[in-house]
């Protein structure tokens, strides 16, 4: 590889400068018209307006209320035009172009107009442009410049609406009412681009003002995501960093670090500051719009609780020591030596993270496969999305979603099942939203009313299946007992596709009467005629898609719900084409990623198995080592080795198993009973506090690497400033690779990126060059298709032909009875990310500075408890506290709670069930009582005493660390 | 390794196979999910069990699918 350098072919940082705007969105018409402006001939597509025409052509016609990331309004009479033979001045941003117009953008009397009109805004407008946030990027005082305002003849006297108290009760953004110009750009960014409806125009004329219901931001429906933040042309909505730091003067392009929407953003910077991060109107996943935690969520990267140094120590009892990186890098290898040569080779393993980049999983992997020498190497997709990975392989023959995001702007029929998009995967949330105002209808299979079932405004589920948790399997196939016996199978597209002798032994099966509604809607807890209606809808609406998560994954049975829903998909001959398929939502940011880059201990980069002869002698030979073919261990095999005493040492990269694997008391007890836990992480997380080694890692903002989305899409993630702990991550593992006697050179991230693109066919045409030149590229990316892949299985499946799998309804084994009479799931919410490390270290604590227990009504006055109290919670792995949220958005008979903060001890109730094809923890299904208490857990105050004396050793404060 | 898991686990994948009407293709299925996702020192705890304890707990399916497709 030592020949291929990789040098940006564009300047990756450019110069700050607000993005062009065209003032009205791209039309997507395929017929083009010729029109004139000012002389110009421009061709464009039919259904542009003439304000974007122009912008095209070259010529900019002053606006206002014109943006183009939102529909044209028409209110602010900046961009009226002349046209030949028509009379008076339209505005150029609500009149489409038609063939052979001569229009004329600039004439003297539309100057006049056009001075008059801001004259008008500027003689009520604060003339503090020196000393405002928005000085040198506002547009309006480019447009002052623009029109030539040279003088106010109302004077500034008059009554205005100057002097106003400001809003400063968001977090991290202030609103200025008396630089408001009421053109309502952040009106409709809320409902077109967000879909929350948090803001109105009150009043009318004079009067007329933005207001968030009456209510300040903070306390309105308003989620933060700051779409009213970016389409606002002056200093009314602006960050609070900008009015801090002054403008930036660079950006660069990078990708959120966060969910597995994976936005990209433009990192506006100062020097090596940052100064706001704004969602990137290119960005394939995101076309501009964030949520709150992309867009404001990153002061975590510098904050205090950061550990820059590396640290060792002999015991976990002991103070950790400070010491430079050569010796935590030998230390580290000598003691993955000793182990390996007094217990043996697979006496050690590694666990790479989703939130690390491809590039880092790929050289942990090899360094754990070629190094270590056996594959106990495990990601924590297998807590999460391991079904996907297996089900989607057995049916479709690829391990991944099979659209783009844009393809939900064409279903008809949208089925969501066990996942919450716009909490879980908000920006993505939003288009689909967006979708459903256009009249898409809506299925939605969750024990809990999400957002979409009735809290959103504007749309409403068709169908809210509100199915006891632990059932999916047997939904799916009421189901497609509906679809089969009704004869609403699409037989055509099934002959052509699909493997006819799977169909023919799954219709068998799904038809038989024990599989109808009927018969399971009692252990459904759903009306028989409610899944019948449902059934048809998805088979006759239309192009139908189905988006699913965690709900659908995290089951003893998560792989058979996955068959089943790639079976439903198949039969309804809805894969292959946009508006349709099978969408796993990834929970983390590069989930899809860190799979693909051969991070399971069964399988090379790219889901070939380590058992494959050819694949072996391929990576044999490229590594220069002999590769074992033996599936290495799992993180809950790990784990049990480890409890037992033969598994030693591990190396944990990014990830915090102690906090996010369920039973925590087993986990915490088989990381005790280790030699060598070595930790590679920002903060002090639960895992490390029980390390002997601390590598400390690089945040995204300080590495280059790339992320894979959802959507199979991979983006770059593009270093901004200097590692405050010295090294990017991928550097750490090649040193520590390195200083076991297997050295790795690479001298940047592209490198690891070019020997991926060598050795894994559906990356074969990938680069960071080819990055640079595309923005984003989903894959396979190969020579039948240089530029990726937007939707996958068009002709023909990857596995040639699709195979239908018999979904047997098995009950897990985790009921409920008179001991353990509720049964509690869990979930997340918008403002906090999975364990919650790095958004509990920003100001999204505003909006959740704990995790509740959510208990409906009934089941809370059987029991005397009330909103706020303190309940107890006990399954038959432990007992946590919480408090009470009482709330009919639960089912009585069911309690929820989300897992953001580690003192909840979410997952010292839940238990060591598992998926059967995977592993993957039984979350969200646990059989719990809950009653009310006047005190913390045993767990909890234990917890507490642990966690503030490893903090201690550290030689942190425990007051001011958080946890 | 605790056996008892191994047997549980064994028995998950026995039960999704379970319907599979032609028996013979389903303890080839089930041969193949250990064979496929089991580190060896879980195929040896199983297999060995299966040979001294008769494959006490695991499914009859499970123990006719390990005794003639699975060997260490
Ligand atoms: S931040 Fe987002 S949700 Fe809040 S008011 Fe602005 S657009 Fe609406
Ligand atoms: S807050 Fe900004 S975007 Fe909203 S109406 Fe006022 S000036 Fe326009
Ligand atoms: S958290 Fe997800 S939706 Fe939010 S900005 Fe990041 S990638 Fe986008
Ligand atoms: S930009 Fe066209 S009317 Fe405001």
């Amino acid at each position: 590889m030592d020949d291929i350098k990789y040098t940006p072919s564009q300047p990756n940082v450019r110069k700050y400068d607000p993005d062009k705007d065209y003032g009205t969105p791209k039309s997507e018409s395929t017929t083009l018209v010729t029109l004139n402006i000012d002389g110009v001939d421009v061709t464009v597509p039919e259904g542009t307006s003439i304000m974007h025409a122009a912008q095209l052509g070259g010529v900019t016609v002053p606006k206002l209320c014109a943006t183009d990331s939102l529909d044209p309004f028409g209110s602010c009479r900046l961009c009226l035009v002349e046209i030949e033979g028509r009379r008076g001045y339209p505005a150029s941003c609500t009149t489409p172009v038609a063939p052979g117009l001569k229009v004329k953008t600039q004439t003297s009397k539309l100057a006049d107009i056009r001075r008059g009109v801001m004259e008008l805004y500027i003689s009520d407008h604060p003339l503090d442009c020196l000393t405002c946030a928005a000085n040198g990027d506002c547009e309006l005082q480019d447009m002052a410049g623009a029109v030539g305002l040279r003088e106010v003849r109302y004077g500034y006297e008059g009554e205005n609406h100057l002097g106003q108290a400001k809003d400063e009760s968001n977090p991290y953004f202030t609103f200025d009412a008396s630089k408001c110009i009421v053109c309502s750009r952040c009106v409709r960014a809320c409902e077109e681009t967000q879909g929350t409806f948090a803001l109105t125009i009150q009043g009318r004329g004079f009067d007329s003002k933005v207001s968030a219901g009456n209510k300040d931001f903070l306390d309105s429906e308003c989620v933060s995501c700051g779409a009213c933040v970016q389409a606002c042309p002056t200093a009314t909505l602006m960050e609070k960093t900008v009015i801090e730091a002054g403008t930036p003067e660079h950006k660069v392009t990078t990708t959120c670090a966060y969910c597995g929407v994976g936005c990209s953003f433009d990192a506006e910077m100062k020097g090596e500051e940052v100064v706001r991060m704004t969602p990137s109107k290119e960005g394939g996943a995101n076309h501009g719009h964030s949520c709150v935690k992309g867009r404001f969520a990153w002061g975590y990267a510098t904050h205090a609780d950061r550990i820059t140094t590396p640290m060792i120590r002999k015991s976990i009892h002991d103070p950790w020591q400070k010491v430079s990186w050569e010796e935590a890098i030998s230390y580290a290898a000598s003691e993955i030596q000793r182990i390996q040569a007094r217990y043996g080779k697979d006496a050690v393993g590694g666990i790479t993270s989703s939130r690390c980049t491809n590039e880092e999983v790929y050289v942990t992997q090899k360094l754990i496969r070629a190094v270590f020498g056996s594959n106990n190497v495990d990601t924590c997709a297998r807590v999460c999305h391991s079904p996907t990975g297996y089900g989607l392989k057995q049916t479709l023959g690829e391990s991944a979603g099979t659209q783009t995001f844009d393809s939900v702007m064409k279903s008809d029929v949208i089925f969501v099942m066990g996942a919450n998009p716009t909490d879980g995967h908000p920006v993505f949330g939003s288009l689909m939203k967006r979708r459903l105002r256009e009249g898409a209808k809506l299925i939605v299979a969750d024990p809990r009313a999400i957002d979409l079932v009735e809290n959103s405004p504007h749309v409403r589920a068709d169908f809210h299946l509100n199915l006891r948790p632990g059932t999916n399997v047997a939904l799916i196939t009421a189901l497609a007992h509906v679809v089969v016996t009704e004869g609403l199978v699409q037989e055509a597209f099934v002959k052509a596709r699909c493997e006819w002798d799977s169909f023919v032994t799954w219709r068998d099966f799904v038809a038989k009467p024990e599989n109808s509604p009927e018969a399971l809607a009692k252990e459904l807890g759903l009306d028989a005629e409610l899944v019948r209606e449902a059934a048809r809808l998805f088979a006759t609406g239309g192009n139908a898609a189905i988006y699913y998560g965690l709900g659908v994954t995290e089951h003893s049975q998560g792989s058979t719900t996955v068959m089943g829903i790639a079976n439903l998909a198949m039969a309804t001959g809805n894969v292959g084409r946009e508006g349709v398929g099978v969408n796993p939502l990834r929970g983390q940011n590069n989930v899809q990623g860190s799979c693909d880059m051969g991070s399971m201990p069964h399988e090379f980069p790219g889901y070939r198995h380590v058992a494959d002869d050819e694949t072996r002698a391929l990576f044999e030979q490229a590594w220069g080592v002999k590769l074992s073919a033996d599936p290495g261990l799992r993180i809950p095999n790990m784990l049990d080795l480890a409890a037992e005493g033969s598994f030693k040492a591990v190396y944990c990269v990014g990830e915090d198993i102690a906090q996010s694997d369920p039973d925590t008391q087993h986990v915490t007890h088989a990381l005790e009973s280790m030699e060598c836990v070595i930790v590679q992480d920002l903060f002090l997380n639960e895992t490390a506090k029980f390390a002997h080694v601390f590598f400390p890692g690089a945040s995204f903002l300080e590495k280059n690497g790339t992320f894979t989305n959802a959507e199979r899409r991979i983006s770059p993630v593009r270093k901004v400033m200097t590692p405050k702990n010295g090294m990017e991550d991928w550097e750490i593992t090649a040193k520590f690779s390195t200083a076991l006697g297997y050295p790795m050179h690479y001298t940047h991230a592209s490198e690891i990126m070019d020997e991926i693109a060598a050795l894994t066919p559906t990356f074969k045409g990938v680069s960071f060059k080819k990055l640079d030149e595309l923005g984003s590229i989903q894959w396979p990316c190969n020579d039948e298709a240089p530029e990726g892949t937007p939707t996958m299985h068009v002709d023909e499946f990857v596995r040639g032909k699709g195979k239908f799998f018999i979904t047997q309804y098995v009950a897990t084994t985790e009921r409920v009875n008179a001991k353990f009479p509720l049964i509690l799931t869990t979930g997340r919410i918008l403002s906090q990310y999975n364990v919650g490390a790095q958004t509990r270290r920003t100001q999204n604590v505003v909006w959740h500075a704990e995790d509740l227990i959510e208990i409906h009504p009934h089941d809370a006055e059987e029991r005397g408890i009330q909103e706020g109290d303190w309940v107890g919670i006990s399954s038959r792995a432990g007992q946590t506290v919480l408090r009470a949220k009482i709330t009919e958005r639960v089912q009585p008979g069911v309690v929820y709670t989300t897992f953001h903060h580690p003192e909840s001890g979410a997952n010292v109730i839940t238990t060591d069930n598992s998926d059967w094809a995977t592993n993957c923890p039984e979350y969200k299904v646990t059989a719990v009582q809950v009653s009310r208490v006047n005190q913390l857990s045993d767990w909890q105050k234990e917890y507490r005493t642990f966690s503030d004396t490893q903090i201690e050793l550290t030689g942190m404060d425990p007051h001011t660390v958080v946890s | 390794m605790d056996i008892e898991k191994l047997i549980k686990m064994a028995n998950q994948i026995g039960d999704f196979f379970e319907a599979n009407p032609d028996a013979e293709d389903a303890k080839l299925e089930i041969a193949g999910h250990l064979k496929k996702f089991w580190n060896s020192v879980m195929i040896k705890a199983i297999v060995a069990h299966v040979q001294q304890q008769q494959g006490a707990g695991l499914h009859p399916r499970v123990v006719a699918a390990i005794q003639q497709h699975v060997s260490v």
